[in-house]
């Protein structure tokens, strides 16, 4: 099957603008790069039906042997349906976004907050973690017995001993 | 089985609520369950000692051969016991051990009850899947109960080890329990052990179970977990720590022993693991002050032991190991149960703390001293009869020539010395009458009826050894099992034998070492350890973390245009190379398909580009909706009514809701967006362009034989009756995608109304508001706007219901009457559309969106109360309507003896609508338009009567700020939403909001 080149050049000219779009840091302008991409994978879908022909109605005559592929239609259907859900959100979260940041004069063009992340930040999730690890391990050690262990300080070897009670 | 483990789940789900209201003592209600289990299962022994074994099936998903199998054979029995039994005497000794203010107390208890029945599903499931997932569950629960005081560090600390330990374990023995069942072909446990299946894939399936094993019943190098499990409460350390999840991992191996013994591999890591585990444990065990951690690493010394004893694969070693499994249960969950009472008594575990504790609780003192004797292995309690068989076992296997069997042999007869030091050791520290140490800084005598618990597991310590040659009866059919002749038996006096001989220097080489403890403690401090798996697990866990860390930072440093360059260039990299290379291009084109598509695709095209090129975010958004009408013009001609159809409703719909929200944003995005990094991403969109284009051009030059779609046209109209294939597909053919599709749609509109509404979707309050005479609002009325017209006879009438409620500069005559004129046909058509679409062009997705546009207007019209007129319903209930219509119709079908989903008829002839047949797929296409209806509602309702609330309030904030208020931010509003925005009168919406802060 060949492809009509007209549509294949018009697909990837809504991709590439549609990408160029969506990677600014705006968010309405992401949502207008998400639609045309959207549109753009509807046409690579649709390339796929090959040329054009009957609507697909039934009518059991001979004008049914012309008639174009149904399933890339059944599936564009779902698409366009989804499509328009998936925009409806992201404009209530771009909304939503706008209010909550209080964004004001800055519109919906989101801060750049993680740029500058460093990995020392990125750690420091873990250092609860870490810490309730140190914990355990210093009971587990001062439970050791030692030599030279002074007379225990009663208030002291309460505390360390408090796990578990 | 089945209907005890059903019980657990039950009870365990209802004891939260419970605890409400019976507080501490509902431990002792819910005990009654295991007691019961107790019970049941001691009934069940003359059946399985005559019988060999009692089974239970449930069919589970037959395709994948999985079955709720159980069976209970000695083994499973035994344990069964021990789990049911002590879980018995610990719940109630929970009762006495928490007081009614216990933080947590229904939580902890469901899930310590909880875990009782996991235990009791583990050791009796006989599909080795249904064992994993109780073996799993234990892991969580033991995690949850570790880390029941979730405010201590120490707490979750140990909670985390012991949970990641346990479930790397976990993960490792899921491959191998996959292997071996592929090996043995069957997901049956009984099977795989009779199976006995040998080659190295048997071997490597059989070690990875081991990995799990010994992770679970903390065998070196996994033992640090147990240790640090002591932060748990002690009630859990006396269940899961000692008599029941470490278990698990011992009935493992003592389940797959009678088949696997012989494999390469399993005795070397099996027994070379154990005896090392059991000198590491009671080595360190020797220099414990903790009194529970003594007991701790006691408990890790024994595991090593009962893991040789298992693992060795003789009859007799299996004997003598059953025998050792119960005696350690008993005596080791009564110590604990002990330590629970002194330090809940004297508020320390600390042994140099304690002094005189003999004198003050003598049963306690001799309860102890039961439970230390038969764990040192002295007549005539239960551990020693276990010891003595142990050793006659491995003496007998050393005898006929086996290398193991003097390992083991030499291995745990010196553990054991070293048992018996740190035995005495917990006695002395606990009750010994110390004058250098403190007098006990406060004692609470404890109630004389937590000592039942820890009572009677001692009594039973004693009589079981005493008639200990009457549990031979019970637990030969097990050893028998096993290949070989069953020698031995249990009893307290076997003759003056070599294993006699044994325990007699282990008691008195284990009581000279107790008396020499100062020098004792000397050589360990000057002996580095050996290995130290907790700084190794930590280190390990720190360099996870660290790589997390990196990897983090690597991949989502920027944000979402980061991210999305990211799968892009990798993207194209992959498919554009393999574009590249594959060599698969078509060789015939098409120029274009008819001429006006040439046109068409210019006017997309260049209205894409001016998208692009704009600033005004207004002027994309129409430049976009422009790319979308050439669409509908693409399906018009190209044969695709339906596409078109729907195309062009969604369109002009999605334009109002961008109009909807942009009027909110401060108009002017001109100067404030930058254009960054413009190079890069001309780049990676050109090359997705391109490889895009390239592999649209190659799916379609590579479909050379006949799309299976061909047969759709005659499968919609001779199985589906109707003649549009896209409907019938839709709703019928392909119907569960549909169902996917309107569950996405009821998930999004529930977003969009979350992410608007704070405080529910509806406001009922604003509609009864509107009903109400205005006059009747007394003092409002003197806030109403003087150019606001009433709505009083005489005034000019008004076109729609809420017409008076709407300033007069903002209402549009000819808006109204339009819409006044046009709602009600345009809801006769969206109701036409959904009947006929299963003929012509139509259908519930089309059908909806038409009455979702009718409401679009109604809005533009009449603002948010006329929207609140035309559907007084609530949009969720839309949804929910249409869901249910939907999956009912799904569902229907199962109940006339068909597949789910498939569709039943009656056809007749309707006038205007012609010939239909009304089927359940009409059903389920009438929720398709519903659950659009309720889409389309849900964002008006948000993004246009939500958003003009807001709005409103800003603007009276806005007002009421003077020059000395501090500065408020109030966000611009560009033309189109001031002259949009209705004012209201007599502020309903005042009233909406006060309501809705509170």
């Amino acid at each position: 099957m060949s492809a009509s080149l007209t549509l294949v050049l018009l697909m990837s000219l809504m991709y590439a603008v549609g990408i160029y779009v969506m990677m600014e840091r705006s968010l309405t302008r992401f949502l207008i790069g998400f639609l045309l991409v959207g549109n753009a994978t509807n046409i690579l879908i649709f390339l796929m039906s090959g040329p054009n022909g009957n609507a697909p109605l039934w009518t059991g005559g001979p004008e049914d042997a012309d008639m174009v592929d149904p399933l890339p239609q059944i599936l564009i259907l779902t698409a366009i349906v989804i499509n328009f859900g998936i925009t409806a959100f992201v404009l209530a979260l771009i909304y939503r976004t706008w209010w909550l940041a209080q964004l004001g004069d800055e519109g919906d063009t989101l801060p750049d907050d993680h740029a500058h992340d460093t990995e020392e930040d990125a750690e420091e999730a873990f250092r609860q973690v870490d810490e309730d690890d140190e914990a355990i391990q210093r009971v587990l050690d001062a439970s050791n017995e030692h030599e030279d262990d002074p007379e225990p300080d009663p208030v002291q070897t309460a505390r360390d001993t408090e796990v578990g009670r | 089985m089945a209907t005890i483990l059903t019980i657990f789940l039950i009870v365990s789900v209802a004891t939260p609520f419970l605890a409400r209201f019976l507080k501490n003592h509902v431990f002792t209600v819910v005990a009654l369950v295991p007691a019961g289990a107790f019970i049941w299962t001691l009934l069940q022994g003359e059946q399985i000692r005559t019988h060999g074994e009692i089974t239970e099936t449930i069919r589970w998903v037959p395709q994948l051969d999985l079955a709720l199998a159980f069976r209970m054979d000695t083994l499973a029995w035994l344990l069964a016991l021990v789990v049911t039994g002590v879980g018995t005497v610990v719940l109630l000794y929970c009762t006495q051990y928490f007081t009614k203010r216990e933080p947590g107390l229904g939580r902890f208890a469901a899930f310590l009850f909880a875990f009782a029945g996991t235990m009791f599903g583990l050791v009796t499931a006989d599909d080795i899947l249904l064992m994993f997932m109780f073996w799993e569950i234990t892991s969580v629960l033991s995690y949850l109960l570790i880390g029941h005081y979730t405010g201590k560090k120490e707490s979750r600390g140990a909670a985390l080890q012991a949970l990641l330990v346990t479930t790397f374990g976990g993960l490792v023995m899921l491959i191998g329990v996959i292997m071996i069942s592929v090996q043995v072909g069957s997901t049956s446990l009984s099977a795989i052990v009779a199976a006995g299946v040998t080659g190295p894939m048997a071997v490597t399936a059989i070690l990875l179970i081991i990995v799990g094993a010994i992770s679970k019943s903390a065998i070196v190098p996994f033992h640090f977990w147990l240790p640090a499990a002591m932060a748990a409460p002690t009630p859990v350390s006396a269940y899961l720590h000692a008599a029941a999840m470490v278990k698990a991992g011992i009935y493992l191996i003592a389940r797959l022993a009678p088949g696997y013994a012989d494999l390469p591999g399993w005795k070397l890591v099996l027994i070379g693991l154990g005896v090392w585990t059991m000198l590491v444990g009671a080595w360190r065990s020797l220099r414990q002050y903790d009194l529970k951690l003594v007991l701790a690493y006691g408990t890790v010394s024994q595991l090593g032991f009962l893991m040789v004893i298992v693992g060795f694969g003789t009859p007799d070693a299996a004997l003598a190991g059953a025998a050792l499994l119960l005696a350690h249960a008993i005596y080791k969950s009564t110590l604990f149960l002990v330590v629970g009472i002194i330090d809940h008594a004297a508020g320390t575990r600390d042994w140099r703390q304690l002094s005189g504790l003999g004198r003050k609780m003598p049963v306690l003192a001799v309860i102890t001293a039961l439970a230390i004797a038969s764990m040192a292995g002295i007549p005539p309690l239960l551990g020693f009869v276990a010891k003595e068989s142990i050793f006659g076992a491995f003496l007998q296997a050393a005898e006929a020539g086996d290398p193991y069997g003097w390992i083991a042999l030499i291995g745990t007869a010196v553990g054991s010395i070293l048992t018996v030091a740190y035995s005495a050791r917990f006695f002395w520290g606990a009750f010994a009458t110390r004058t250098a140490a403190c007098v006990s800084t406060e004692w609470h005598k404890p109630p004389t009826a937590i000592l039942i618990g820890p009572g009677v597991l001692a009594v039973v310590s004693v009589l079981l050894g005493i008639f200990s040659p009457a549990l031979n009866a019970w637990l030969d059919p097990y050893p028998e099992s096993f290949d070989g002749h069953l020698e031995g038996h249990l009893a307290l006096w076997h003759g003056f034998e070599p294993a006699l001989f044994i325990s007699i220097a282990i008691l008195g080489l284990g009581a000279a070492l107790f008396w020499k403890k100062t020098q004792v403690a000397r050589l360990q401090e000057a002996l580095p350890p050996l290995v130290d798996s907790s700084r190794g697990y930590w280190s390990v866990t720190r360099a996870v973390d660290k790589i997390s860390a990196k990897v983090t930072i690597f991949g989502q440093r920027g944000g979402l245009p980061q991210y999305l360059a990211t799968i892009l260039v990798v993207f194209v990299l992959v498919l554009g190379t393999l574009a590249a290379i594959g060599n698969v291009w078509p060789t015939t084109f098409r120029l274009y398909d008819y001429p006006q598509q040439v046109v068409i695709a210019l006017v997309m095209a260049l209205a894409t580009l001016g998208a692009a090129w704009t600033r005004k975010r207004m002027a994309a958004v129409l430049l976009v909706g422009v790319t979308g009408f050439g669409m509908v013009a693409l399906f018009a001609f190209h044969g695709a009514p339906d596409l078109a159809l729907t195309q062009a409703l969604v369109e002009t719909i999605t334009i109002v809701a961008f109009v909807l929200v942009l009027r909110r944003l401060p108009g002017n995005s001109q100067k404030l967006t930058k254009r960054v990094h413009r190079g890069r991403r001309a780049v990676i969109a050109i090359g997705t362009g391109v490889v895009m284009g390239a592999i649209a051009l190659i799916a379609l030059g590579s479909r050379i034989t006949d799309p299976i779609s061909a047969q759709l046209p005659e499968m919609a109209y001779y199985e589906g009756h109707g003649k549009n294939v896209v409907n019938v597909a839709l709703v019928d053919i392909r119907a569960w995608d549909t169902m996917g599709e309107i569950s996405v749609l009821v998930v999004v509109a529930t977003g969009i109304a979350s992410l608007l509404f704070v405080s529910g979707r509806a406001d009922k309050k604003g509609r009864r508001g509107l009903r109400r005479p205005a006059t009747a609002l007394g003092r409002r009325s003197v806030l109403s706007d003087p150019d606001i017209q009433p709505a009083t006879p005489g005034a000019r009438q008004s076109w729609l219901v809420s017409g008076g409620k709407i300033a007069s500069a903002n209402r549009s005559i000819l808006l109204e009457v339009l819409v006044r004129l046009m709602f009600h046909p345009a809801i006769v058509v969206s109701i036409f559309l959904l009947f006929v679409g299963h003929n012509s062009p139509g259908g519930g997705f089309a059908g909806g969106l038409l009455a979702g546009l009718a409401l679009v207007f109604r809005y533009l019209a009449g603002g948010r109360y006329e929207l609140r007129e035309a559907v007084p319903i609530d949009a969720g209930k839309l949804l929910g309507a249409g869901l249910v219509l939907a999956v009912g119709s799904a569902i229907g079908s199962l109940f006339f003896g068909s597949e789910i989903l498939s569709s039943a008829y009656l056809s007749a002839d309707i006038p205007v609508l012609g010939y239909i047949s009304i089927g359940t797929t009409t059903i389920f296409d009438i929720g398709v338009y519903l659950v659009v209806v309720g889409l389309v509602l849900d964002i008006l309702r948000s993004l246009g009567g939500e958003v003009d609330r807001q709005q409103d309030e800003a603007d009276i904030a806005e007002e009421s700020t003077d020059e000395f208020s501090p500065r408020q931010q109030v966000p611009n509003t560009d033309l189109w939403a001031t002259q949009r925005v209705p004012i209201v009168p007599d502020t309903p919406s005042a009233t909406d909001t006060r309501e809705d802060n509170r």
